[in-house]
């Protein structure tokens, strides 16, 4: 076991100490440097609560936009081949390489007042541009691949025979869907709404660009810490370590809530 | 009565199948992997559509491609076993089986499928998830979960083939019983003629996508239409050229050489087949069993001992199997490499034309 080749568990171990560390201390160090007197004075000022009560609302609205209409679209993708399928999906995961500063700017470009569509949006009444509804545009367009692929692999990895079994028990394709599909895929669907919340909560960029940073109607937690930053940095510190929490705290209630290692990806 | 006729491609394969099966009565469809057994369920299910073809359960329709009607899976309401089973992994063992009685009043789907855990002797397992069942289990609650719905056909897809050799025997009679409390058709698919025989009141056996003869089991096993449905049911199979023989009897002379002698009246290229436990072995130059018209000389290729028996492979020089008690073969000395008298009747020797 310890023979020549000895050196080459340790030095898996030594990239992992690194790996750890060099991600950890960030977050580490945001904690080390906040006392949680500072953290709750944070809350206390009016603009800083504002801003997280504001991301809480878009990103909870924004999440449940993507399960009810990603969940069936990711199970369409995932039990049926039909032409181009491979194209959709690929076109389904570019928002994740997209830098989130070109996603704002291509969501100007298509629902903007000058945009593709933004004659559509106008006619409707709704204003995106600077407005709390496209926070949640900008939040559902980023974090949404996370989810669909998720959500994709999770239906796939349902036995097929499962499906079918219910079929014959009686069972409609949607009741199917509903009574098998969807518990079978639990684990791997919760994942993936853990993974496109977290997104979610961090989304910076594209809300920028597309929204603005108004305090209490498009200025989130992430906006709220960048302007700070200039002026108050133990400020933006404090509400940094609150996002964190926050963001913690959600994961673990995702996690814990659904019991079956939602983070450990697999389905079954 | 289901009756189901079937035309379709798979691949390579094509499939062109007629079958009528009574109610009460269990057809065993047998052959061996990629004969298209499975496809016929998935086609009479209504999980897989046939390019031409009908299947009609007592005076219903169920598919009539020409007509255009196709009623789908959870309409036909058949009762299908799966091969692995197909448990829902997150459904306990009495949610899975309650899981077909949708529509009636709760107290009656639990009291029901309670019912159904207890005819198969698992109703102690109730609560627990498929992943911790046995594979014996698991088929008991598969099969409580395919017949709570009294569905209208009952169809198997490799019943046995999940379990290991332990639990088969056990698990065979369990399906044995279930098949003979039945009142409705039954379909079963399996590669083991051995199963087949004993689990179906007929057999048909299924070649390359077709029929290719059924009836009883003892039926096939007499008289094989075909060297394929001989070897399929077990027996050696060795080819030759049959002509007239003394007595009215018909002399093979076997490829490769050799004669064996049938009672079966038949000229030209014919295989005959004779089961391994029709052959008995004895010391070459010896006189026992003289009334036997058969007597070849063989080589011994292989002698395996198995729970008494001992399967003795042989070179006549065609390959010949015989099957003798491990006693005998112990008394005998069989050993490969050794050279033995290989003996049984002409009434033992089925000829069937190439």
């Amino acid at each position: 076991m310890t023979g020549r080749h000895g050196w080459f568990i340790p030095a898996l171990t030594a990239a992992l100490t690194v790996t750890l560390a060099f991600l950890v201390l960030p977050v580490v160090a945001i904690f080390a440097d906040t006392s949680p007197g500072r953290i709750a004075g944070s809350l206390g000022d009016g603009a800083s609560a504002a801003a997280l009560r504001l991301s809480l609302e878009t990103t909870a609205i924004a999440i449940a936009v993507i399960v009810v209409v990603g969940t069936p679209a990711a199970y369409l993708l995932a039990t049926r081949s039909f032409r181009g399928r491979a194209a959709v999906v690929t076109l389904l995961e570019l928002p994740l390489v997209l830098p989130p500063a070109v996603a704002g700017i291509g969501l100007l470009a298509a629902l903007g007042p000058r945009g593709l569509l933004g004659g559509a949006v106008a006619d409707a009444h709704v204003q995106l541009v600077l407005a709390t509804a496209g926070v949640v545009v900008a939040l559902v367009f980023v974090a949404a691949p996370f989810y669909l692929r998720q959500a994709q692999s999770a239906f796939a990895a349902v036995d097929p025979a499962w499906l079918e079994a219910s079929r014959t028990l009686g069972a409609g394709p949607a009741a199917t869907w509903w009574r098998v599909a969807i518990p079978a895929a639990r684990g791997g669907l919760t994942a993936g709404l853990a993974l496109a919340w977290g997104r979610a909560l961090g989304e910076f960029g594209a809300t920028l660009m597309f929204a603005g940073s108004f305090r209490g109607i498009t200025q989130t937690v992430p906006l709220a810490i960048y302007d700070r930053f200039a002026t108050d940095f133990d400020g933006a510190l404090a509400l940094s370590a609150v996002l964190v929490a926050v963001s913690f705290a959600l994961l673990a209630a995702v996690k814990l809530g659904d019991g079956s290692g939602a983070l450990g990806g697999a389905a079954r | 009565m289901l009756r189901a006729e079937l035309r379709t491609r798979l691949g390579e394969l094509s499939l062109d199948v007629a079958l009528s099966v009574a109610p009460g009565e269990t057809l065993a469809l047998a052959g061996p992997s990629g004969a298209g057994k499975t496809s016929v369920l998935r086609a009479v299910a209504g999980l897989a559509r046939p390019a031409a073809g009908r299947v009609a359960c007592g005076d219903e329709t169920w598919l009539d491609v020409a007509a255009g009607i196709d009623v789908p899976p959870e309409a036909r309401g058949c009762g299908y076993l799966f091969q692995d089973y197909a448990l829902f992994g997150h459904l306990s063992a009495l949610e899975t089986v309650a899981f077909g009685l949708r529509g009636r009043p709760r107290a009656q789907r639990r009291a029901r499928a309670r019912a159904g855990l207890e005819r198969f002797g698992v109703e102690a397992l109730a609560d627990r998830r498929p992943a911790v069942l046995s594979g014996g289990e698991r088929q008991r609650v598969a099969l409580a979960r395919a017949l709570a719905p009294e569905p209208s056909v009952l169809l198997l897809d490799e019943p046995l083939a999940a379990l290991d050799t332990r639990t088969r025997a056990a698990a065979a009679r369990t399906l044995a019983g279930a098949l003979a409390a039945a009142s409705v058709p039954t379909l079963l698919v399996t590669h083991d003629f051995a199963e087949a025989a004993l689990l179906g009141d007929r057999v048909a056996v299924i070649d390359a996508g077709r029929v290719v003869q059924e009836g009883t089991p003892a039926e096939l096993a007499a008289s094989p239409a075909s060297a394929f449905v001989a070897d399929f049911s077990g027996a050696v199979v060795l080819t030759g050229r049959a002509r007239p023989g003394a007595g009215g009897l018909t002399d093979v002379a076997l490829e490769g050489g050799g004669v064996v002698t049938s009672l079966d009246r038949h000229e030209g290229p014919v295989a005959a087949t004779v089961y391994p436990w029709e052959i008995t072995l004895a010391p070459l130059g010896s006189r026992a069993d003289d009334s036997a018209q058969n007597r070849l000389e063989v080589g011994i290729v292989s002698v395996t001992t198995i729970a008494g028996r001992a399967r003795v492979g042989l070179a006549a020089p065609q390959p010949l199997v015989a099957e003798v008690t491990a006693a005998s073969a112990e008394r005998l000395g069989l050993a490969p490499g050794g050279r033995v008298l290989a003996v049984w009747k002409a009434a033992a020797t089925r000829l069937v034309a190439r």
